[in-house]
């Protein structure tokens, strides 16, 4: 009895905290906005910004274009080889790069790379009063550290989802073209007929959803950081965590939404 | 008497707790006044209140004859540029370099040419003890000494009014301790002209007797002794008697 009490209670207790954080990481969100459009403008601290994201992020996104490209290529020719196909995978590649796999596999390598190291630089500036010394100086830190990092994720992620689609079709071309031994005319003529801007417009906008979302749970997590080294680990690997989860549910109901729009 | 900060019947909460009961005193323009008390006193409290970084409950507090706790956001920000502060651990910002660091106010909130900048932050640096080598080198690079050195140098940088030290010397060496408070006497003597004020906070009472003015020592949020240094070693509360006897 005592034990289903404690239950209860800690379930209460997790929703109440989860209700109270939403509304926390809304406020944030609130915060934000109005501190992005008040001058002055750190276009500086937001060319850094990308700078460090590309940086961070431009080799690993190509590599996981590059293997993605080269498997999605193999596993069609291999699945559908009862059929004759040639012409078509080349375009089925091409389409679910475009509007699935690079703005999600990008905004997971992002997430993983720059999230974390988002939420990892803000949470040392927190617990070693570097963010106390910029409010005390009269800056303040939502403007100064926040903003930069949220726009920088936002122009950053379209950029590498459109590297990351280049970089897989010419995966898939290699395997295609050169492994397979397709003719490389027929792996890419059909392309025009499929392929629509639309869809690369979805891949697009998906990034760049993306990468807000990223940046505001990235540097979310760093202001909330308490406690020494400790909470620097724990709110870096919050912001991972979430914006990994953030990325594939809002993936889903963009999809819908975009299909609607587009 | 001039009076750099005043406090009038202050109260703050947090909650339903009282932090600060009923404060009442003034810190005296162009002098070093140290903030003495145990953990949980209520010191990091009532500095955060002078500068504005949290609101009083209750009272009014006046800096420089301005009552902050009437100012908003923009003219808060604003006014706060009348403060340097420096902190337990410096709070240098880690991306910069010591010259950066102290550089860091002049870019924001002047309209200096960067030989002016560079001249400025050469003399703040030579004035705090750091070398021209030490300039460009990363906080990370530099001794907790050397940092506090920095960070007192880009704290007078905007020259403030008021200098305000949490803890100038918790977790140094002695020798060290005494080069810090040197640094923080000698700061007020070159400013001595215009009135500069030091609000240090402290546990350390061999130090503060030392090196202060007046000492305002505060137990669980009351002011029970405000005097000169003199008065001070005379007081009768049991407390500071313990203290003391440190
Ligand atoms: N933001 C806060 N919220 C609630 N209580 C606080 C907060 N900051 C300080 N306190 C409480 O106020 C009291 C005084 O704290 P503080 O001013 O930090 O003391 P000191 O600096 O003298 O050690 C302590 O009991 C502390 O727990
Ligand atoms: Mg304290």
């Amino acid at each position: 009895m005592v034990y289903i009490k404690n239950w209860i209670e800690q379930l209460g207790q997790s929703i109440i905290d989860s209700i109270t954080g939403l509304g926390d990481f809304t406020q944030y969100m609130f915060i934000t906005a109005f501190w992005a459009i008040k001058p002055p403008f750190r276009w500086k601290l937001l060319w850094d910004q990308m700078y460090f994201i590309g940086n961070k992020s431009l080799f690993i996104v190509s590599l996981t274009a590059g293997f993605t490209g080269m498997v999605f290529a193999l596993q069609i020719y291999l699945g559908f080889t009862f059929m004759n196909i040639d012409s078509l995978i080349g375009p089925l590649v091409l389409i679910s790069l475009a509007k699935e796999l690079a703005p999600v596999f990008t905004g997971l390598v992002v997430a993983g790379r720059c999230g974390a190291a988002m939420a990892a630089q803000i949470g040392t500036m927190k617990v070693t009063e570097q963010v106390d010394a910029l409010e005390v100086m009269g800056i303040n830190s939502y403007q100064y550290l926040s903003v930069p990092r949220i726009l920088a994720a936002m122009l950053s992620m379209p950029l590498l989802t459109g590297i990351f689609l280049f970089v897989g079709y010419l995966g898939s071309w290699l395997i295609g073209v050169k492994v397979l031994g397709i003719d490389a005319v027929i792996y890419t003529m059909k392309v025009g007929d499929f392929m629509k801007l639309s869809m690369i417009a979805e891949g697009l906008i998906k990034g760049f959803v993306f990468g807000y979302l990223i940046g505001v749970i990235g540097t979310y997590h760093g202001f909330k950081v308490s406690g020494g080294a400790e909470g620097v680990g724990r709110g870096t690997n919050m912001a991972v965590v979430w914006g990994m989860i953030i990325v594939l549910i809002v993936d889903f109901f963009l999809t819908n939404f975009l299909a609607k729009i587009l | 008497m001039d009076y750099a900060i005043e406090f009038k019947n202050v109260d703050k909460k947090y909650g339903e707790q009282t932090i600060l009961h009923d404060l009442n005193f003034g810190i005296h323009k162009g002098k070093i006044t140290t903030i003495l008390g145990f953990s949980g006193a209520g010191k990091s409290t009532l500095m955060k209140i002078i500068m504005g970084l949290t609101p009083v409950t209750e009272g009014d507090v006046l800096v420089l004859d301005t009552k902050i706790n009437d100012l908003h956001d923009m003219s808060l920000r604003e006014f706060r540029k009348n403060f340097g502060m420096v902190f337990q651990y410096a709070a240098l910002f880690d991306f910069l370099t010591s010259f950066e660091n102290v550089a860091f106010p002049l870019r924001e909130f002047t309209k200096l040419k960067e030989p002016e900048i560079k001249k400025k932050v050469l003399d703040l640096l030579a004035a705090t003890g750091i070398q021209v080598e030490a300039a460009y080198k990363l906080p990370s690079e530099l001794s907790g000494g050397m940092r506090k050195r920095v960070g007192l140098a880009r704290a007078l940088a905007l020259e403030p009014q008021i200098m305000l030290y949490d803890e100038p010397t918790s977790g140094l060496d002695p020798i060290t301790t005494h080069v810090v408070y040197d640094l923080i006497v000698d700061t007020a003597k070159r400013n001595e002209e215009r009135q500069f004020t030091s609000v240090i906070i402290s546990h350390d009472i061999h130090a503060t007797l030392k090196y202060s003015d007046y000492i305002l020592f505060l137990e669980k949020g009351k002011v029970v002794e405000h005097s000169n240094v003199e008065t001070f070693k005379k007081s009768v509360n049991p407390t500071i008697r313990r203290f003391l006897e440190l």
